[in-house]
């Protein structure tokens, strides 16, 4: 556990059980985040990234398989904890979720405001000063607080948007999950609403972990990124070194994938598909896709430590171990 | 714009002053207005160029794509295809326009009817548009999955659309939309739904189908950083009508309008200073389609407005550099 | 193929489903059977009855299996004809002139706890103009002898002996069919008479005036059970009406929800396309067809007009196409309607009748299946409920009519349970088993109920 460590996870797995075989969404997940970082986890459809979030905050569907694993927050194991503990004390009162296309999941005949004030009416109680601290987290998140008497049909997109972020903040949470916040908006309203996520972590130190299939975008918000296939993570680095030099084979091609605005590159794109869930590959499970593959990776890879919080996946770099 | 129909010297697709706007009912009877979705759009597309029509949700540029098509009637003004009004095609007329635009659309899965095999899909357009001969239809299906690299072919022909990855799904959009042997692509978002890691395998591959076909192609988008990948010209659009037209590299180069401006500064290329920076955003949000603002419809989040000059009249089309067309009065 | 037995396994999943397509393909057995073994014309008139047919079946009894609950104390019948040459002795001697005896006598042996249900004796004589006479002598097992009567004997003659009101005076107003069977030690007054069991012989002394004269006679000593299912008031074995009333009910069921269905979606998936006056008019229709009550107008028109059932049929359907079903196909079509590529189609050309019966229909097709298997039991009962109220068809065995049947005679209060019990459970298992299946169906058709 690292000193200014907020939240560790080791070992995390979520199988579910679905009519054809087991889905192996997470895999043997683990990685650190400290206080006011936020992680990127960074990752295509299907690599299991939505699971994560959910494994962490415990929202789970009722065909679990597995479920193991350790999460530590502040010290303290949460996977011990039992269903009522969590509820009480971790969820929405330490880490918080903005679920994908919450935009759309608002509740059509609640006032936004209400709908806001209601993780704090839950979780401590009093109506009144729920509705003080919406207020509150509207004007942090920037949405004019008169919006707080509409309905959510009101509102357009972007704004609705904010409104389920500042519904997240509101019990002024440690972490934040957000899964995709911005797929679905337009460039100018998603670069509001990063700058918004900006202004919050430099204000109020909340770390967050962001989801994302967006490249571009999560480069807005990274201190740290993760990056997900096939249910594992295979790279995990500092977003100032990942940028321009990623590490593993994977996050290289898809970095040479993202066509460049204000520069001009001759995309690269992966042959091939990623692997199903329901019965991934042994070995390094990149292996058939990947331009470096030689003999040893039909051996599963470990997650090898490079020191300074930088870790990667591949056969390509105990070499360089320390 | 010159109201002559325009000759055979490369133009393929002429719009003139095109309006497509739809009206609202109130309650069953009575009307509550219309909504602008396209609001006067001229442009001259030759044969063989592709155009990137480029703007956030609301502009108008799937309704317009949708006009071209013929999905939509127009309001006002014409759609002119290699020098004929489509207003004035009759039945079979159109039908013979329906096979000389082909459409590429935004969600793979939901463009493909589930029910109907790889091999059903693509004959369907060639039993439509009356190619009798069952051998002629094979031959034509099979030619077109071999340009669009799904190989090999046969293994394809029987498969359902859910068997498919999103890639393959988007390469059978693709087969479909250019199985008619069509001068004109319409392709709406055809990438924006599938993985960062496919869209540029497919919009390579649109590329070099265009190129070896002498297509033209309407690229509708919303995310510029593709453009450059794709497309001759890019026409931005806000409000339901077309702001800017440039060529690519001279637009990102440097954009005029304020609107472009915004638009270029806010999207952002993978660099980890962008987590410590801020962008620059105009406040507020594109207008109603209902009731545009008065004059260019730009002004209320125009942080360079001419002040009672730019909220009373609607700017027209100036060309401040050659080829480089813009609707704005800063430029007047 | 494949994509049926993979479906068929995704069924099997569902164990109350496996229970109704047993239940369905029994009744489908049933059904072939019926048809199989007792042609449809045959069926009908069996159906319709007559001393020919049923004479020599009890009336109202009880079916045979329930001697397994009560023991041996409800007796089958036993049938004695003379032209039978193995059970039954004929003894003819001349005694004067064309005049000659013409004896007939007739042992059986009777060993059940109980007393039959009736008896009858048929007598025929053959002669020009002067009839044979008969005396009838009833001979127990312990000797006695009881005189029955004596007649002559036409072409056809029946001598109802349980009601012969002469035998029950003589047998001091007992019932002849328990008086004669009666154990006497057993008849004293508050005890319970039992039968006794033995030998018994009906002996018929008859006399013949013409030289071709003969006589013939049949004992019929009805029991009370008879058969897998009874019989009813007509001596007509229920059995027949459970058997062809399983295909009339199936194929009844099955063709008003084809017909309603199929035709509903239709014309929901041509509403929809269309829009406009088309879909406005089709939704009017609708309405006021949904305030129109099925049963009262399919009641008027079998009390003034016909009940036959095909007429029947027809109107059912014609009732059902604009029902409350279409608002809901429409929903959906509403919806497959803005899908892309029903867009696509509509760019590369496809026509607005193509695009309703190729592109549209095929994509909500699933969900017809359950809602067709659901309502087969709908009008299978409203077949039943017809029936019942006196408006089924009148020549066709069906459920409804045995229901029918047993209601106007009174069988509840008359304790015959069995017949009220056997069309009921039948209609109650055609029901259930589709019902259930079609439930299954509805979790696989429609994703959103899927269990997961």
């Amino acid at each position: 556990m690292m000193q200014n460590g907020l939240l560790t996870v080791e070992n995390l797995y979520l199988h579910f059980r679905a009519t054809r075989g087991v889905v192996q969404a997470v895999d043997g997940v683990g990685f650190d985040l400290g206080r006011n970082e936020a992680l990127v986890v960074l990752g295509e459809s299907g690599c299991g990234k939505t699971s994560l979030a959910r494994a962490i905050l415990r929202l789970l569907p009722r065909n679990i398989q597995t479920y193991t694993g350790e999460v530590w927050l502040n010290g303290v194991e949460l996977m011990g904890l039992s269903e009522e503990e969590f509820r009480r004390e971790v969820r929405w009162v330490k880490i918080s979720m903005v679920p994908q296309a919450a935009m759309n999941s608002l509740n059509p005949v609640v006032r936004v405001g209400d709908q806001v004030a209601e993780p704090v009416v839950a979780h401590f109680g009093l109506k009144k000063e729920a509705l003080a601290q919406a207020k509150d987290v509207f004007q942090r998140v920037g949405v004019p607080v008169d919006f707080m008497s509409r309905y959510a049909f009101e509102l357009s997109g972007g704004m609705r948007q904010r409104v389920a972020i500042a519904m997240s903040l509101v019990t002024s949470p440690d972490l934040v999950i957000l899964d995709e916040p911005t797929s679905a908006l337009d460039v100018l309203t998603q670069a509001n609403i990063m700058n918004t996520l900006k202004r919050v972590k430099k204000e109020f130190e909340t770390s967050f972990i962001l989801i994302t299939h967006d490249i571009s975008t999560s480069s807005e918000l990274a201190d740290r990124v993760a990056i997900m296939y096939a249910g594992q993570i295979v790279e995990l680095n500092d977003a100032p070194h990942f940028f321009p030099a990623p590490l593993h084979p994977y996050s290289q091609k898809l970095l040479a994938s993202v066509p460049r605005l204000h520069e001009y590159k001759q995309p690269d794109f992966i042959a091939g598909q990623p692997p199903s869930l329901l019965n991934p590959p042994k070995g390094c499970r990149f292996a058939p896709r990947c331009p470096e593959r030689f003999a040893r990776c039909e051996q599963e890879p470990p997650m090898v430590d490079l020191g300074e919080r930088r870790q990667v996946k591949c056969w390509l770099y105990p070499r360089w171990e320390r | 714009m010159d109201r002559n129909v325009a000759a055979q010297d490369g133009t393929l697709l002429a719009v003139q002053n095109l309006h497509t706007w739809f009206e609202l009912r109130k309650w069953g009877f009575g009307r509550a207005g219309f909504v602008r979705a396209v609001d006067g759009v001229d442009f001259e597309l030759p044969y063989g160029e592709a155009v990137a029509f480029v703007g956030e949700s609301g502009c108008g540029k799937s309704t317009l794509a949708k006009t071209i098509l013929g999905l939509y009637r127009p309001t006002k003004g014409d759609v002119i295809f290699e020098g004929r009004k489509l207003n004035e095609f009759q039945g079979r007329e159109m039908q013979w326009y329906r096979s000389q635009v082909g459409y590429v659309q935004q969600d793979p899965y939901g463009a493909l009817p589930p029910f109907m095999s790889v091999h059903r899909i693509l004959e369907e357009p060639l039993i439509i548009n009356g190619m009798k001969s069952k051998a002629d239809r094979e031959q034509r299906i099979v030619e077109v999955l071999e340009e669009v690299r799904m190989m090999p072919v046969q293994d394809f022909l029987s498969k359902f659309p859910h068997m498919l990855s999103g890639g393959q799904q988007q390469r059978v959009v693709v087969a479909r939309s250019m199985i008619l042997r069509p001068k004109l692509i319409v392709a709406d978002e055809p990438v924006s739904m599938l993985d960062a890691s496919v869209r540029v395998e497919i919009l390579m591959l649109l590329r070099a189908l265009q190129t070896s076909h002498n297509l033209a192609v309407s690229y509708i988008t919303h995310d510029l950083s593709t453009v450059r990948y794709f497309s001759e010209r890019i026409f931005v659009m806000y409000a339901a009508k077309i702001i800017e037209k440039a060529p690519v590299d001279e637009l990102l180069r440097q954009a005029l309008h304020p609107y472009t401006q915004a638009l270029l500064t806010a999207i952002p290329d993978p660099d980890a200073e962008n987590a410590v920076t801020f962008k620059e955003v105009p406040p507020g949000e594109p207008p109603s389609l209902i009731n545009p603002p008065t004059g260019c419809r730009f002004h209320p989040r125009c942080a360079q407005i001419i002040k009672d000059l730019c909220n009373t009249q609607e700017p027209p089309e100036f060309e401040p550099q050659p080829k480089h067309f813009v609707g704005c009065w800063l430029y007047r | 193929m494949k994509r049926f037995i993979g479906f068929f396994r995704e069924l099997t999943h569902y164990r109350s489903a496996v229970l109704g397509i047993l239940i369905i393909g029994s009744l489908l057995a049933l059904a072939l059977y019926a048809v199989v073994t007792l042609p449809y014309n045959e069926a009908i008139q069996r159906w319709r009855g007559g001393e020919e047919i049923w004479g020599d079946y009890p009336r109202n009894a009880m079916p045979q299996w329930v001697t397994i609950f009560t023991g041996n104390s409800m007796p089958t019948t036993i049938i004695l004809n003379s032209r039978d040459e193995g059970s039954v002795y004929k003894e003819s001697q001349v005694v004067s002139g064309d005049m000659s005896t013409a004896d007939i006598i007739m042992p059986f042996e009777y060993t059940s706890a109980g007393f039959p249900s009736e008896i009858n004796l048929f007598l025929e004589g053959k002669s020009i103009a002067k009839k044979p006479q008969a005396t009838m002598l009833w001979k127990t097992p312990d000797g006695r002898q009881i005189p029955l009567g004596d007649t002559t004997v036409g072409t056809a003659e029946r001598f109802a002996i349980s009601i012969d009101q002469r035998l029950i005076r003589r047998l001091n107003g007992l019932s002849p069919e328990i008086g004669l069977f009666a154990d006497p030690a057993t008849l004293a007054p508050g005890a319970k008479p039992v039968p006794l069991p033995g030998r018994y012989q009906l002996v018929i002394e008859g006399l013949t005036f013409e030289d071709n004269s003969s006589l013939e006679a049949k004992l019929v000593v009805y029991g009370q059970v008879y058969g897998l299912a009874g019989t009813d008031h007509r001596r007509r074995d229920i059995m027949v009406a459970l058997l062809w009333g399983t295909p009339i009910a199936l194929s009844f069921g099955f063709l008003a929800a084809v017909g309603s269905t199929l035709t509903t979606f239709i014309i929901a998936a041509i509403g929809a396309w269309f829009g406009g006056w088309l879909d406005a008019l089709i939704q009017r229709i609708t309405e006021i067809n949904a305030v129109l009550p099925t049963l009262p107008i399919l009641i008027l028109i079998g009390t003034f007009y016909t009940r036959n059932i095909w007429v029947i049929l027809g109107v059912v359907i014609a009732l059902g196409i604009f029902s409350l079903g279409i608002k809901t196909y429409r929903s959906m079509f509403l919806q497959v309607k803005e899908m892309p590529y029903i867009e696509a189609a509509h760019a590369y050309g496809a026509s607005n009748l193509r695009i309703v019966f190729q592109y549209m229909m095929p994509k909500i097709a699933p969900v017809l299946i359950p809602s067709f298997v659901t309502l087969i039991p709908t009008f299978v009962f409203l077949e039943a409920s017809l029936a019942v109220l006196g408006l089924g068809d009148p020549v066709l065995p069906t459920w409804g009519k045995v229901l029918n049947d047993a209601y106007s005679n009174g069988a509840l209060y008359k304790g015959y349970y069995y017949w009220v019990i056997e069309p009921a459970v039948l209609l109650m298992l055609a029901g259930l088993g589709f019902a259930v299946v079609g439930f299954a169906l509805d979790r696989i058709f429609n994703p959103r109920l899927r269990e997961v």
